[in-house]
């Protein structure tokens, strides 16, 4: 061991590992920076009035809470529709499909669902659900406009749930006398659980942070709307992200703005504990089932 | 009560087949739909001079409807992220998978987690205040929304899913090309560079596929940086995307204008299938290879 590398092996690998250490202190100093900055100008303007109010001019209020309920109801109409198709195709794939060929193009087919950008998302889902259907912009045109989008992460989370059943539970279940379809109800689902519960974390994550798709499906409008309406027709709001967007691009209230976005960016971090927290489970079971 | 039970097991296994086919269905509407809608205002216009005229006006008294400033600056726009983003990526990523120990490494995977579930208009908000007036500073511009600030937000954006596709290649290298290389006297740093990461290079290709896709899709973010105006592109130039002169002009457009819109997202729609077609070819050969 008495031969050392070359100086100019050395070098090398030592720029390398600069380059690198610079890297990761690069996305380091945008995640913070990007944080630091956001609730520094956004936290002063989040206050009780702020949350709970509507914007008026007529009393001269700013709020956001017809966003935050519109951001709440679209969220609920999409995951009630989404779960069971995605879960059931999930099921369909896992359980019943005997094809391999149709499987597979099931699943390219998911994934090229996923790989659609949600502003080609928007316009179809304008063309099929606001046109075509004549829903008009509404929070429930916008809310299928999302189904078909997150309907792949809801697909992909359950499917690998699924694989994760023993094999021994269904063939245990069947051999009792059960039939195929009180078997995956009884036995395959719930230990699907955690999967379905990951997907719609994943899924109301990506509803939080869309936009593109909901400004010409779900339109602008900033009115509150109650508990007995919002899914109908023609009932428009505007999520928080399309809120933020609207003042900040079209109104040039920056400081409302930046509260959203806050507000925004406390909610993404929760979910991404939520996420954590059930890919921990999802593991835990993986490793002794 | 056989009968029944026979029943309700077709019943269930025809849902379930169903959602399985939903998918499909799904892809089939919406290229269906871009198909339609797209076509006619290409075939009035023709395809030589809308894909490739350099002019697009279209609300002014004698309409032109080319496209190719919008193709163009999302090609450019697309590289320059790709080539800002995907160098700091890849390090970070062999950083994670490689150097950092167990808490370092599992600190900085959760600032990335949570930097990819920032929403899209926030990045479009901090870019708008911060990187917009510092580009317009810095190169002593009129207007510091150019191509140029948004390749910056861009590169930003394709990081996390970069560096996450890269560490999972990177970490399924099998160990002894490692050991193979360190016991043959090459350093650790050596042996990541020259041995582990070639041996990941399709992983890795495939994460910058992925970027490229979400660079190309991006509407609302470049919408608030880019200025929105329909130049032939150039870095410090206000430029118009694919993307954004769907969202830009939707709301008030009509007629040929409309029309043209829906064939914009068609030649996106296009862009983003033969991305997903590059995208297979490469999984698919890393599979069986």
């Amino acid at each position: 061991m008495t031969e050392k590398i070359s100086g100019k092996r050395k070098l090398k690998c030592v720029i390398l590992n600069g380059l690198m250490y610079m890297a990761v202190g690069v996305i380091l100093l945008i995640l913070a920076g990007v944080i630091g900055y956001i609730l520094y100008r956004g936290l002063g303007g989040i206050n009780l009035d702020f949350l709970t109010n509507k914007p008026s001019l007529l009393y001269g209020t700013v709020g956001i809470l017809p966003n935050i309920l519109n951001t709440v109801y679209i969220i609920l109409i999409t995951l009630i529709i989404v779960l069971p198709i995605g879960v059931g195709a999930a099921i369909y794939l896992n359980e019943y499909a005997t094809n391999k060929k149709v499987v597979r193009i099931i699943e390219l087919a998911t994934e090229t669902l996923s790989g659609i950008p949600s502003i080609i998302y928007g316009l179809v889902g304008m063309l099929i659900f606001v046109t075509f259907l004549k829903l008009e912009t509404s929070l429930i045109a916008g809310s299928l406009t999302l189904v078909i989008m997150t309907l792949p992460t809801i697909i992909r989370t359950t499917q690998e749930s699924l694989k994760t059943v023993p094999n021994g539970y269904r063939e245990g279940s069947l051999a009792l006398g059960a039939g195929k379809w009180y078997m995956i109800k009884s036995v395959v689902l719930p230990s699907a659980i955690d999967g379905i519960v990951t997907g719609c974390i994943l899924s109301v994550g990506r509803i939080v942070g869309e936009s593109a798709a909901l400004l010409f499906t779900a339109g602008m409008a900033n009115e509150v709307l109650g508990i007995g309406e919002f899914f109908l027709p023609k009932k428009a709001g505007s999520t928080l992200t399309v809120a933020l967007y609207m003042y900040a691009k079209e109104r040039g209230e920056f400081e409302i703005a930046f509260s959203i976005a806050a507000i925004l960016l406390v909610l993404t971090f929760v979910i991404n504990i939520s996420a954590k927290i059930a890919a921990k489970l999802l593991k835990k079971k993986g490793a002794n089932p | 009560m056989k009968r029944a039970a026979d029943f309700i097991e077709k019943l269930t296994s025809v849902i379930f087949t169903l959602c399985g086919f939903l998918a499909i269905a799904f892809v089939v509407l919406i290229t269906g739909f871009l198909v339609m809608q797209g076509t006619p205002a290409i075939g009035k216009i023709g395809i030589a001079e809308f894909l490739f005229g350099r002019v697009w006006a279209s609300t002014a008294q004698t309409p032109s409807f080319g496209i190719l400033p919008f193709i163009l600056t999302s090609v450019y726009g697309t590289v320059g992220a790709v080539i800002l983003g995907v160098p700091i990526g890849i390090l970070c990523a062999i950083f994670i998978a490689k150097m950092a120990n167990g808490k370092m490494a599992s600190f900085i995977r959760g600032a990335v987690d949570l930097l990819s579930g920032i929403p899209s208009v926030v990045y479009g908000l901090v870019g708008m205040i911060v990187i917009v007036p510092f580009v317009r500073e810095a190169f002593n511009l009129p207007d510091g929304a150019t191509l140029f600030s948004a390749i910056i937000v861009l590169g930003v954006m394709i990081l996390p899913g970069v560096i996450s596709v890269s560490e999972t290649a990177i970490r399924a290298v099998p160990k002894e090309y490692e050991e193979a290389s360190l016991a043959l006297g090459a350093s650790k740093t050596e042996t990541v560079f020259k041995v582990v990461v070639p041996a990941a290079k399709s992983g890795i290709l495939t994460g910058v596929v992925l970027g490229i896709g979400r660079s190309i899709g991006e509407a609302m973010a470049v919408m608030m940086v880019s200025g929105n105006v329909a130049n032939m592109p150039g870095l410090f130039k206000s430029v118009r995307f694919l993307t954004t002169a769907v969202a830009s002009e939707m709301s008030y457009s009509s007629g040929l204008q409309r029309e043209a819109l829906f064939s914009v997202a068609l030649v996106l729609f296009v862009f983003i299938m033969i991305i997903n077609l590059i995208l297979n070819f490469v999984v698919k050969r890393d599979k069986e290879g």
